[in-house]
């Protein structure tokens, strides 16, 4: 079967490609773009006019809560949350219960996955066991298990013995260390950014020094190591002088910040709004800012969502009972688009922050349009505007500061393999 | 226009006009407190209920009393802290009290926002009776109450505030209030208790009238209205500070610091005290303590936060 895509704008980020035209697949499989393409035997034809032809987003940073806090998200309606996102693959994070510290638990998520899924699933494994920062788990019969890359992610290692030993050992496996930067010393029973929200709602606050500390000691480990540590979900202004001091060191690292840290501030939690409860906190417009140029420079290069759901039995209640996080797998690709709108990236330059560079991180191949790539292929229309109401949601929970504001940018179709799949 | 206030949640959300309200309202009240029999039947047939979910004495018997003699029936309702994340949820069990016919709750809770949350799900007026380290209104106004009748005036005053200021909730309430009636804050305590820098500006609420401090002898020198706080032991005195003993010695209040305080000036605590640790136990004997004075206005001017929520009145005939 032949499939001709006309008239979009083509960006493949793997070939530096963006330019106006067509994309032809067959049998699943991509068979090349160009200009013009004319062929007469294409059995469908989709007219893309206004719209651009995207590889599949990779997002790096999502909690399908499964196993074990299924009401609030299970592997089915988590990737399909992804795919009417755009995100055609995911790696989840390993704090479910049981936390994913064995192979059981990482074949149960791969298993389901194949079985359940809409998009690709790798599953991240602990560092730790039990995600307690004491031992460093089996991180070969992880990887073996289906693992791309290991994380205590919602604390921190925070012991520097510990997490040096994680980074030498996985060395041998090629696995990802992800790190969740926060002292928790510093931020222990912290609610939102410290400033003047936290002393106006009487809430302690989390300082920045809280992530910014965390980052350091992990950079400096990761040099002595020689191996390459991932920051994640970077939110203050106050770590850019250090990624750039580490940039110059040389020392391998890679740095993420996810959609709400370059859009939202900590005006959010006003009137204790659990909604916007999450953690790192959102800081203030100054941090906004900065997260936005250091993604500019490349400082920061990769987006990924924290997709965190929680249900109102987790939000409806007291803010400091409230857990924190907020969905994000559906807002990727609305708010990213606005570092396009507002000049801080080309097109190009962020589809290589969501499918490019978020892909090196877990070391798999990015999907791509050369030729014989299967099909894994998104089109989006950047200019259609739309409310996010609770029914467009496809998490089973509905967190998020979003919820009936109204978005800019949506996932048209998607292609994967033999499937066109349209998005309604 | 405004929407009118419904929920006495905050000093932060009051205007001057609405503070001045209450006190007014508390001043024209108090004179019943005075009376053969104290006891009109302006509330008669209201329920109220207190939400306590923290220890208290003064506060609650506070509420209940002016309850009382406004004729307003009274429930309680004590939880311990513990308790809070097993049973009942707390949204639950304000419906469940609606239910049973409560006009107002009155809610004293360990975590701030609390009165603030149940605020957005109730249909009845709520008092915030303390809601963790966030504010104490009621505290507020009586600090205020007790300032107008000792001092005459609740403009351009130095108030100076010592001990716990980032914890307390009486604190955060007091800075605003003070500041909102046209008078100057100091506060003073040691660092670590203090306001963090960034959280400053949120206390300032103009250029000159909010001061942090680290010398508690200038702090004191001119102030009109010195307030100290307790330590609050319970909850983290003691990993915050190296000891009580230095605290006393070092931000304690005594006896040989009368000779710079100002004359005129009064002294004030929210009690319940912590004596020899925020003041020396000499100093209760000296006129210039007005602490007492303080609780009895707690009285009166929760006898107008009842009277204002529940009938919406800003002032008050005496008929009978």
């Amino acid at each position: 079967m032949k499939l001709l895509i006309k008239n979009g704008r083509i960006i493949d980020p793997t070939q530096n490609i963006d330019l106006k035209g067509d994309l032809l697949i067959e049998n699943g499989k991509i068979v090349g773009f160009d200009k013009n393409i004319e062929i007469n035997d294409a059995i469908k034809i989709i007219e893309a006019k206004g719209l651009w032809v995207l590889p599949g987003l990779v997002d790096i940073h999502v909690h399908l809560r499964d196993p074990g806090e299924e009401w609030k998200e299970d592997i089915e309606s988590g990737t399909k949350a992804a795919l009417y996102g755009g995100v055609l693959r995911l790696a989840c994070m390993p704090n479910t219960n049981p936390p994913n510290d064995s192979p059981e638990v990482t074949s149960y998520i791969v298993k389901k996955s194949k079985e359940k899924g809409y998009v690709k699933v790798y599953p991240i494994a602990c560092i730790t066991k039990g995600q307690k920062g004491e031992e460093i788990t089996e991180f070969g019969r992880l990887k073996e298990a289906g693992a791309v890359g290991v994380s205590d992610d919602g604390k921190w290692v925070q012991n520097s013995e510990i997490m040096k030993r994680a980074l030498f050992y996985a060395k041998h496996f090629d696995l990802a260390v992800i790190s969740h930067c926060e002292d928790q010393n510093l931020s222990q029973g912290g609610q939102i950014n410290e400033g003047i929200y936290s002393a106006k709602l009487g809430l302690k606050g989390k300082p920045p020094s809280a992530e910014v500390i965390a980052v350091i000691r992990d950079l400096i480990l990761a040099k002595e190591a020689q191996k390459s540590v991932h920051l994640a979900h970077l939110s203050t202004k106050e770590v850019i002088p250090f990624l750039k001091w580490a940039k110059d060191e040389g020392i391998p690292f890679t740095a993420e910040t996810c959609p709400h840290y370059f859009t939202l501030t900590e005006k959010e939690v006003d009137n204790y709004n659990t909604l916007a409860k999450v953690n790192p906190p959102l800081r203030t417009e100054e941090d906004v800012q900065a997260i936005k140029e250091a993604l500019k420079e490349g400082l920061i290069d990769i987006i990924s969502t924290d997709h965190a759901p929680h249900s109102s039995l987790e939000k409806e209640i007291e803010f400091e009972l409230a857990s924190p996080g907020m969905i994000g797998l559906q807002l990727l690709l609305p708010l990213s688009l606005n570092l396009v709108r507002d000049g801080y990236l080309t097109p190009l330059q962020l589809a290589k922050y969501l499918i490019t560079n978020p892909s090196k991180v877990i070391r798999i191949e990015p999907p791509c349009f050369k030729k014989e790539a299967p099909a894994e292929i998104i089109i989006i229309d950047p200019e259609e505007e739309y409310i996010l109401t609770e029914d467009f949601i496809k998490s089973k929970s509905k967190n998020t500061p979003f919820l009936n504001k109204k978005l800019k940018g949506r996932v048209k179709k998607v292609i994967l393999n033999d499937n066109i799949i349209t998005l309604d | 226009m405004a929407l009118k206030q419904n929920h006495l949640l905050d000093i932060a959300s009051l205007s001057k006009e609405e503070i001045k309200e209450y006190l007014n309202l508390g001043l024209n009240l108090k004179e019943i407190l005075y009376r053969p029999i104290p006891k009109v039947p302006t509330l008669r047939g209201k329920l109220i209920i207190h939400l306590f979910y923290e220890p208290s004495t003064r506060t609650r018997f506070s509420f209940d009393r002016a309850a009382k003699v406004l004729s307003a029936d009274t429930l309680a309702f004590t939880a311990k802290g513990s308790s809070i994340e097993k049973g009942e949820t707390l949204l639950d069990t304000v419906k469940n009290l609606e239910a049973i016919g409560a006009d107002l709750f009155i809610i004293r809770h360990p975590l701030a926002g609390a009165p603030h949350f149940i605020a957005k799900h109730s249909k009845v007026p709520i008092v915030n009776a303390g809601d963790g380290t966030h504010e104490h209104p009621s505290q507020a106004l009586l600090d205020l109450l007790t300032i107008k009748e000792k001092l005459g005036t609740l403009s351009d005053l130095k108030v100076t505030i010592i001990g716990d200021i980032k914890h307390s909730r009486v604190a955060h309430s007091d800075i605003l209030a003070f500041q909102k009636m046209g008078s100057s804050v100091y506060v003073t305590g040691p660092a670590p208790l203090l306001p963090d820098p960034k959280e400053e500006s949120y206390f300032r609420l103009s250029e000159k009238t909010f001061k942090i401090c680290y010398n508690l002898r200038k702090t004191i020198k001119d102030a009109d209205v010195i307030i100290a706080l307790r330590i609050q032991k319970e909850r983290h005195g003691k990993a915050l500070i190296p000891s009580f003993q230095e605290y006393y010695e070092f931000f304690g209040l005594k006896p040989q610091y009368l000779d710079i305080i100002k004359p005129g000036a009064i002294l004030m605590h929210p009690g319940p005290i912590n004596w020899g640790i925020e003041l020396s136990p000499e100093l209760e004997k000296y006129p210039f303590q007005v602490i007492l004075d303080q609780v009895e206005n707690g009285v009166a001017i929760r006898m107008a936060i009842l009277l204002k929520l529940l009938t919406g009145e800003k002032t008050y005939e005496v008929t009978y």
